[in-house]
This record gives C-alpha cells, sequence and structure tokens, in this order.
C-alpha cells in the first residue's frame, strides 16, 4: 500500500535515525520505493490519546468543532481523541454518534471516537439505545452523560449491566446533584469566606464509593471522570486493592491550581468539578504516578525519569515516591541566561 | 487610602476608626438647616441596584447629595439589564459617562470584584449575594459605639442564618478588626463548620494582643445571653425550610428567636440590633422590636452618616 | 518630620511669655472693639485655632468677668484644595449652645497665610447659620495673600518668604508655647 521514509527523525528523543512505515506498521527493512519525509529536528512519539475532550460540534460551532478539535489534538502530539456526548443533540443515538465519526473522518488529522450519552438527552431517566451506537459506524464503547451525574442508583446500576453485552464501559461524572445545587467552587473556608455555595468533595466521593460497588456487585468495568478529591483517590485505591475494575482520570488544572485562584471571582477558575485544596492536588499528584509505575511494573524493571534542578516541588514528590538520585547533568539547560541541572532519578519496581 | 470597599477585610483598625470618626461627624450635618456640604461637588456617584432594595439606595442617595455629589440612579427592572445586558457591558458604559464612584448592590457574590476590574472609579459594596454588605457594618459598628461607647473588648452575638448572611461576614470581620469579639449562633445547619477560620481578622488587634477575637460559635442561644453586650438578629427567610435547614418556623423562633423572655436574660445595658427588614415573630417578637433597647431605628439615621463618611473617605481626596 | 538642613535657620518669634501678652493683648482689643464682646461668640478653626479661642475666652473673663462663648468650626470639608492630598481626617465642629445666629462671630485661628482657610470658614459658617457680622482674629499674620481676606486682630505681623515656615506650638498641643520662623534660603 504506502511506504514512508522519516529521514533524520528523533525517536522518543534519541539520536536521529530513519524511521520506515509500511501500510500504517513500523518496518525494519528498507523500501527504494517509500515516499521521503524530511523528519530533521522532529521528534516522534507513540500518539496520545485523550480519553475526554468536549468537541461541541453538533450544537455549539461557535465554541469547537470536530475540526478544530482534531487540529489541536494533532498539534499537541495526539492522534486519539473521545468527544464526550454533551452535544446539542445529544449524542444518543446511532445517528448522532455516526454524524461526529463522519466529521472526523472528514477532517482526516486524528482518530475521534464518538462517546455515546448513558441516558436519553442526558436526562438520567431513560437508558438511550446504547446497543445501536455500539454496533452503528462509530463503534462506540464508552458512554458517560459527562456534564451531568447517572445519579439514579438503579439506572446506574442497569446501565453497568447492559454495556457488558458489547464490552462497553460507563464513564461516571460523579457528582450527586442534590448536594452541589447551585454550587460555584469548592466547599471549604475559600468558599465561606466568598460567599459562594461549596461544591463539597463527599458529592463525589459518595458517588465513585457507590458505583464501585455496583460495578464489584454486577461485575462490570467502571471509569470514574476527573477525579479531583484526596478522598475519591483513596475510595479507588481500596476498590482496587479489591479486585474491581475501575480506572480514573484527571484533568491537568485539577494537579496543578487550588480554590484560592477563586478569590478573584474570575469565573475562568469557576470549573466543575471545582479546584480544590493544595492536599487534594497532593493526592491526584501521588495517584497518578502510581497508576503509572502500576502499570510500568508489568512488563519494566526500572523507571526513570529527569528533573529539571530548581523544581522543588516536583523534586520532592519523586523522593516521596520511591525515586532515587542516580546522576546529575550539570548545566544541562540554559534559559532566560540560567543554568539548571538535569537531575536523574530512577525507580526499581519488581516485574510483576 | 484604599481605592474600593469591596469588603470589610479591606478595612484595617485605623481606617476603620478613621471612617467611624467621620461619621460621627457627619451624623452632626443632620442637625444644621442646610443639611449640605460642598465637598464631592463635580463628582459623579452611580446608585448600581441589581436587587430591589429602596433603603439602601435612598442611604447612599442621601449620603452623596448631602456632599453635594451628583447622583444618578439605575436599577434593574426596565432597564438594558432586563433585556439581558450583562453586568460588563453596563460597566464599561458607567466607565464611558465618567463614574467617579459605582455602589453597586447584586444578587452575584463578588460583583463588585469583578465591576472593579472594569471600571476606573471607586466600587462601593452595598451588598453582593451571601459574601459582604461592608456599610452595614460600618453602620452597626457605629451604632455601637454610640450607644455603649466602644468597640474595644465588646462581647456581640449575632444570630440566626449566618450562612446565608452577607451582614453576618462583614460585621464579624470588621467587628474582629476593632477588637470586638463575636459569637455566632443558630442552628448547625445554618453555621458553616469553618466560618471562624475562614473569617480571620485581617491583623492582630490592636495592641497585638494574641488572637483571642477569632469567632465563637454556639448552638444555643439561652446559655450566650447573658454574657452579650449586644445581640444581632439575622432575618431568616421561611422559605430556608424548603431546603431543610430547619423543620419549621414555629421550631426556629422556639430555639432562636428572641422573645421578652429571652431579652430579660441579657445585661442590664445590652442592646439588640437588626439590620432588617424585619420578620416579625420570626426572629424577633414586636415588643423586643419596639423596645428601649433596640437600635433598629437609629441603626437606619446612622447609615446615612456612615456612608457619607466612606463616600468622603474614597472620593474626597487626590484620585 | 525632616530633620533641619546645615544652611536651615531657625528663628524664634515668639517666646512662652511673648506669646502669653499677645493673648492679652487681642483679648483686651476685642473687647474694646465690640464694647464688652456682648452678642459675641468665638470659634476656634481646629487644630492650633481651638485651644487659642479658649485661652482668649479665659482672659476676656479675668479681666471684666464676661463670659464669651466659645466653640470651635472645622473647615475641611469646604477646603479647595481637597483633591490634591490624601484625604484628611476631620476635626470638630462644636457650637456653643445658643449658636450663632444674628451673633458676631470672630473666628480665630494660629496663623493667616493664603486666607483659603479662612475663605473655607466663611462658607461653613454660612452653612451652619446666619451670624451678624464675621470677624477674624490671628495669633500670626505671615502674609502672601491670595484672596482678599484681612484679620480685624492680629498678634504679630511676620514678614515671610514663601520657602520659610511659621511653625506654632501651644500646651495644649503640643507641649509648649513658641512661634518659630524655619527654613532656609532657596
Amino acid at each position: 500500500m504506502s511506504a514512508f521514509v522519516l529521514k533524520g527523525v528523533s525517536v522518543l528523543g534519541a539520536a536521529p535515525t530513519d524511521l520506515v512505515l509500511r501500510d500504517g506498521a513500523i518496518s525494519d527493512t528498507s523500501d527504494k520505493s517509500a515516499e521521503v519525509v524530511d523528519a530533521a529536528g522532529l521528534v516522534a512519539l507513540p500518539g496520545l490519546v485523550d480519553l475526554h475532550t468536549h468537541l461541541r460540534e453538533p450544537g455549539r460551532e461557535d465554541a469547537e468543532t470536530v475540526e478544530t478539535g482534531s487540529r489541536a489534538a494533532a498539534l499537541g502530539g495526539y492522534t486519539a481523541v473521545c468527544a464526550m456526548a454533551n452535544t446539542s443533540p445529544v449524542a444518543d443515538t446511532a445517528g448522532v454518534v455516526e454524524q461526529v465519526w463522519r466529521l472526523g473522518r472528514e477532517a482526516g488529522l486524528v482518530d475521534v471516537q464518538p462517546i455515546g450519552a448513558v441516558t436519553v438527552g442526558l436526562a438520567g431517566k431513560q437508558l438511550a439505545e446504547l446497543g445501536a451506537m455500539a454496533t452503528s459506524a462509530a463503534n462506540v464503547r464508552i458512554f458517560s452523560d459527562d456534564g451531568h451525574c447517572v445519579a439514579d442508583p438503579r439506572l446506574m446500576r442497569r446501565a453497568l449491566e447492559y454495556v457488558k453485552a458489547f464490552d462497553g464501559i460507563i464513564a461516571q461524572h460523579a457528582e450527586e446533584p442534590r448536594l452541589t445545587e447551585g454550587a460555584q467552587m469548592h466547599e471549604g473556608e475559600v468558599s465561606t469566606r466568598l460567599g459562594l455555595t461549596g461544591w463539597p468533595a463527599v458529592a463525589e466521593e459518595a458517588i465513585i464509593a457507590r458505583d464501585v460497588l455496583l460495578a464489584e456487585h454486577v461485575g462490570s468495568r467502571l471509569h470514574v471522570c476527573h477525579v479531583s478529591t484526596a478522598g475519591s483517590v483513596e475510595v479507588l485505591r481500596q476498590a482496587k486493592a479489591r479486585g474491581v475494575r475501575v480506572t480514573a482520570e484527571v484533568t491537568p488544572h485539577h494537579l496543578l491550581l487550588t480554590d484560592d485562584l477563586a478569590a478573584s471571582y474570575d469565573p475562568v477558575f469557576k470549573v466543575n468539578p471545582p479546584l480544590r485544596t493544595a492536599s487534594d492536588v497532593a493526592a491526584l499528584r501521588e495517584a497518578l504516578i502510581e497508576a503509572v509505575v502500576a502499570h510500568a511494573s508489568k512488563s519494566v524493571e526500572q523507571l526513570k525519569l529527569v528533573v529539571t534542578g530548581g523544581n522543588e516541588a516536583a523534586h520532592r514528590l519523586y523522593k516521596r515516591l520511591g525515586f532515587e538520585e542516580y546522576g546529575r547533568e550539570t548545566r544541562a539547560l540554559k534559559y532566560d541566561g540560567r543554568y539548571f541541572d538535569d537531575i536523574l532519578m530512577v525507580r526499581f519496581l519488581t516485574v510483576g | 487610602m484604599i481605592k474600593h470597599l469591596r469588603s470589610a477585610a479591606d478595612l484595617d483598625a485605623a481606617t476603620a476608626t478613621l471612617i467611624l470618626d467621620t461619621a460621627a461627624e457627619m451624623a452632626a450635618l443632620a442637625g444644621r438647616e442646610v443639611k449640605k456640604l460642598p465637598t464631592l461637588r463635580g463628582r459623579t456617584v452611580v446608585n448600581l441596584f441589581y436587587e430591589d432594595s429602596t433603603r439602601t439606595r435612598i442611604s447612599f442617595e442621601a449620603a452623596a447629595k448631602r456632599l453635594s455629589a451628583d447622583v444618578i440612579n439605575f436599577s434593574a427592572k426596565g432597564s438594558s439589564v432586563s433585556k439581558g445586558e450583562s453586568l460588563k457591558d453596563t460597566a464599561l458604559t458607567l466607565q464611558a459617562m465618567g463614574a467617579d464612584a459605582v455602589v453597586i448592590r447584586h444578587s452575584a457574590s463578588g460583583a463588585p470584584h469583578r465591576l472593579a476590574s472594569w471600571v476606573d472609579g471607586s466600587v462601593i459594596n452595598a451588598g453582593d449575594g451571601t459574601h459582604e454588605h461592608p456599610t452595614q457594618a460600618l453602620l452597626d459598628a457605629y451604632t455601637m459605639r454610640s450607644r455603649l461607647g466602644r468597640l474595644d473588648g465588646l462581647r456581640v452575638a449575632i444570630v440566626g442564618d449566618v450562612l446565608h448572611s452577607r451582614v453576618a461576614r462583614s460585621n464579624v470581620l470588621l467587628l474582629s478588626t476593632l477588637g470586638a469579639s463575636v459569637t455566632l449562633v443558630g442552628p448547625p445547619t445554618l453555621i458553616p463548620v469553618d466560618i471562624a477560620a475562614a473569617l480571620e481578622p485581617a491583623e492582630p488587634t490592636r495592641g497585638g494582643k494574641p488572637k483571642e477575637t477569632s469567632a465563637k460559635v454556639s448552638y444555643d442561644l439561652d446559655s450566650v445571653l447573658p454574657d452579650m453586650d449586644v445581640v444581632m438578629m439575622l432575618r431568616v427567610q421561611t422559605e430556608r425550610m424548603q431546603d431543610s435547614f430547619f423543620p419549621s418556623a414555629r421550631e426556629y423562633s422556639r430555639r432562636y428567636g428572641l422573645d421578652l423572655a429571652r431579652m430579660r436574660k441579657l445585661p442590664e445595658h445590652a442592646i439588640v440590633m437588626h439590620p432588617g427588614p424585619m420578620n416579625r415573630g420570626m426572629e424577633i417578637t414586636p415588643e423586643v422590636a419596639d423596645s428601649s433597647r433596640s437600635t433598629i431605628v437609629e441603626q437606619v439615621a446612622n447609615g446615612v452618616s456612615a456612608r457619607m463618611a466612606v463616600l468622603y473617605l474614597l472620593l474626597g481626596g487626590k484620585a | 518630620m525632616a530633620s533641619p538642613r546645615a544652611d536651615t535657620t531657625i528663628r524664634i518669634i515668639l517666646t512662652g511669655s511673648d506669646l502669653h501678652r499677645v493673648v492679652d493683648r487681642i483679648a483686651h482689643q476685642i473687647l474694646e472693639k465690640t464694647s464688652g464682646a456682648t452678642g459675641t461668640v468665638l470659634l476656634g478653626i481646629p487644630t492650633r485655632g481651638v485651644p487659642l479661642a479658649q485661652r482668649l475666652a479665659a482672659r476676656i473673663h479675668a479681666f471684666e468677668g464676661i463670659d464669651v462663648p466659645v466653640g470651635s468650626l472645622d473647615i475641611t470639608l469646604y477646603r479647595d484644595d481637597l483633591r490634591l492630598h490624601a484625604t484628611r481626617a476631620l476635626g470638630k465642629t462644636e457650637l456653643p449652645g445658643g449658636g450663632i445666629d444674628g451673633r458676631r462671630v470672630i473666628l480665630v485661628d494660629d496663623v493667616l497665610f493664603s486666607g483659603r482657610t479662612v475663605r473655607a470658614a466663611l462658607d461653613a459658617l454660612n452653612d451652619v447659620g446666619r451670624p451678624s457680622s464675621v470677624q477674624l482674629a490671628v495669633l500670626v499674620d505671615r502674609g502672601h495673600r491670595q484672596l482678599p481676606i484681612r484679620a480685624d486682630y492680629v498678634g504679630k505681623n511676620i514678614p515671610t518668604a514663601l520657602s520659610e515656615s511659621v511653625r506654632v506650638s501651644l500646651t495644649e498641643t503640643d507641649g509648649l508655647d513658641e512661634v518659630k520662623l524655619t527654613g532656609g534660603s532657596l
């Protein structure tokens, strides 16, 4: 079919080499008829996948479209994105998910995998036609009412059971709606001082606790969207230890920002789930690294990383998680007239 | 001098005392035949009221006019706002008009903060959502000082729906700054658990005393009354019953209402305050509201003096 | 307070006892010019005009047993230069019982300079009541008037340069009685 040679590309940051691609796979034999691509100065990475995006099309094309979203993803090294269902109309039928899938193929930049809604209109009352969406051209396997919680416990149970038939997974936006009415930010000292209705951590933790028990009870997989609290991390840790098939995700802003930023009342800091406290951020960072370590332990003996000297927060975090310094490249980075060391750290894992 | 008054926490002890002292001088104006001062002549003060509040708006209007400022009233009803104009767009219009100060009352906590980033003039918070009402706290402190002669070491109880009360928040902050000690009283559902930590005073009290001025919390009104110099009753809306904050109006007033029997438990000199409007029969009985201990009527008069002092201090000097 | 520069001269214009004699003389002059201070009210302009007014009333009482009502009139809110400085704290305004309507008001201040303070005082007086006449008593007149204002009673005329400062100290406010002239040649 097609063959390409990426000349002079740096694979994962290593010294430049020539990479041969044949019929969509990396090949180790050269091919004289291959199309040559000058890749000097470029880096080759395994394509990143974003499990949770909002492409806003159909309905909010003023904010984003499948094409603009695909373009942004491709520029960032993503080759696949999963598109959430809270569009207008909602992606709760084969028709809408196929439309999104088709738009993705027309844009032709990344794989756009539509996510189907769990309930009709995201209203949380009636199951959407999950089977139809699964067998459609969009081949949906992830279902989520993201933006809304599947709050009714009986409905959540049914959904978890129903998708087993086609190896689907429910991705829950964990937010007990009765505890978060009118909420604008994390419920805590800051919200009390600012006079803003709070979104208590327990509203997320209670749903996750319920859902892992439900998933365990019916023997289903469960995915939890945008986890934001230390308590949630703890619930998930215990569930995984018991063998529940649950996975979770975290957003970049929940790893970096805290609720005191809302003190300016600038609505850009009012997100859902809300920015939380420093101890929540610390717990999420640790959980993320532990998840990487756990995944790596299956096939890897050592996990190495590089920290820039002066980044005390990161250095402390890695030390706390069992990474040791094994080397230092002094003055490895020059920025703004200053020199920074590269600190080399390693954590030894047992092969599981 | 500060530029905006958005929160009682904007005031340190020195500035707050200056406002109270200035208000005392402004109060003398009320006794004169010509109730006018030329001080803010040529300045424009805009009253931007998104919530109905005749009393507060008139108070600010009187304050500005007595200082010879030009006053422009903007109320949400029947204006561009009801057509969906955003606060930001309204702010830009005011900016173009050259408002020296905007007095804003809004149902969203934080509206004065957002407004301050869009206008060049001073922003005065006349009540934002459930966040703060700093001029109310100033007139309350002025009333306490007039009646009782001091604020430092005064023991004040604030009773009622603290969770939803912007008056409570501003009062706790200001009274703590001025050295009074505050006890918050109400059902646990209406007092946030972390309220004391959330409203820590901005600076240590005068004389660098240790921070004993964190607000205290009590769920038992009767045990608190004998030790108080001031009892401030907050308005409690009966609608809160629908959200299960308390089971019934009857149970609320029985446990937390101020009636004659409870008023008699107060020390001889103690005063009863209420920011208004009152729910007679709910948090306060008519006999208590009309008693000689009650400062409810003079709080209104003091409001004009306090607001004159704030306008003078924010607009009366170099921009 | 900035420490005086090496070339700054300090001259004492009035010592404590000079000051007492000057106050006595003004008190006598008031009695003379008003035929016994009938229907007269002394209003001191804060800060130092107030103790001066009280002293004048005390001396008038000492000389002829007459009680002249004394009060204070703060003029901060009537100043024409408010926007040139940070917001100023207010002084106390206290009118004597019986008010000022139909009476002779004698404004009392420590230093007469540009005349703007007195102009503000006249505006304030206008809003407070309707005196039958207004006179002005000052401890020191240092010249450089910017408005057509003159004092009826002057303690001491001191010709000054604009770069110089007249510093009045009174026991009630500053712990001692003294009038100093400070300031270098610029």
